[in-house]
């Protein structure tokens, strides 16, 4: 299965950017389905960044979060070629990872 | 009698790292062997998120009263069309910024979003977050052991939150 995390990780000079955009419900178990149940709350709980074994940037979210949450920050140092990882979960211990090149 | 001693206090240690372990995998960050990430603070702040205020939610996550400051740029739409998907980002030209949060007052549930931002990371966060209908959303800067603030009204035509 394709990985539900895109990442793209841009250096300039002496900071890095990244953006993330995670495919994931982020259902807030307020709405309702269209035979009046409530669908039950589903969203990532975590996020995390880490580069060169470090942790750069740690997201903590509730339900509030959009649907396919987008998340954008940077970081100082890193290099082109570089790898950093990313990882999450969620409120129904599910998880995904996956690596991207600091371009 | 004396040969089971040893046995099981072995016994028990294997059960005490297999406990331990078992912990690590419901912390659940499923980078296998990268248990540095599962710091203290690095733990997720569920009390938080379940407060209905902003104002208690920040008592929750930070224990500390804020104050409003102007290094702190809230960029946040005027008028959003549609609740369920707000733009919404911080920059602050504090130092030693340890964590940015997001609140949005009328919501079920205040708190947002929270970001822990380590050292030789850039105080700067963008995301996208729901709200049910027209409030404030507020931003929280912790830097230095304080808190800085900045507020600011997001008109909502659509509520984000469902019926």
């Amino acid at each position: 299965m394709a990985s539900t995390i895109r990442v793209r990780a841009i250096s300039n000079g002496d900071t890095t950017e990244v953006q993330a955009l995670i495919q994931h419900p982020m259902d807030s178990g307020f709405v309702k389905d269209a035979q009046g149940q409530v669908i039950p709350a589903h969203f990532i709980q975590q996020l995390t960044f880490e580069h060169g074994g470090k942790t750069v940037f740690v997201a903590d979210w509730g339900p509030a979060v959009s649907k396919d949450p987008y998340v954008k920050f940077a970081f100082k140092g890193g290099n082109k070629g570089d790898e950093i990882k990313i990882g999450w979960v969620d409120n129904k211990g599910a998880s995904d990872a996956t690596t991207a090149k600091i371009q | 009698m004396t040969l089971a001693h040893p046995f099981s206090a072995t016994r028990r240690l294997i059960l005490q790292s297999a406990g331990s372990v078992a912990l690590l995998g419901l912390g659940g960050l499923s980078f296998g062997p990268a248990p540095a990430l599962a710091a203290a603070n690095d733990k997720y702040p569920e009390d938080a998120f379940k407060q209905k205020s902003d104002a208690d939610a920040i008592k929750v996550l930070y224990g500390k009263t804020h104050e409003a400051s102007d290094k702190v740029k809230l960029d946040a739409p005027e008028i959003a069309e549609n609740g369920a998907v707000v733009p919404i980002s911080v920059t602050t030209t504090l130092t030693d910024v340890i964590s940015i949060s997001f609140f949005v007052s009328e919501n079920p549930n205040a708190l947002a979003a929270s970001y822990q931002i380590p050292a030789g990371t850039v105080p700067s966060v963008a995301n996208r977050l729901k709200m049910a209908k027209t409030c404030n959303v507020t931003a929280i800067v912790e830097s230095g052991g304080k808190l800085y603030s900045a507020v600011k009204e997001v008109k909502v035509t659509v509520g984000g939150c469902g019926g």
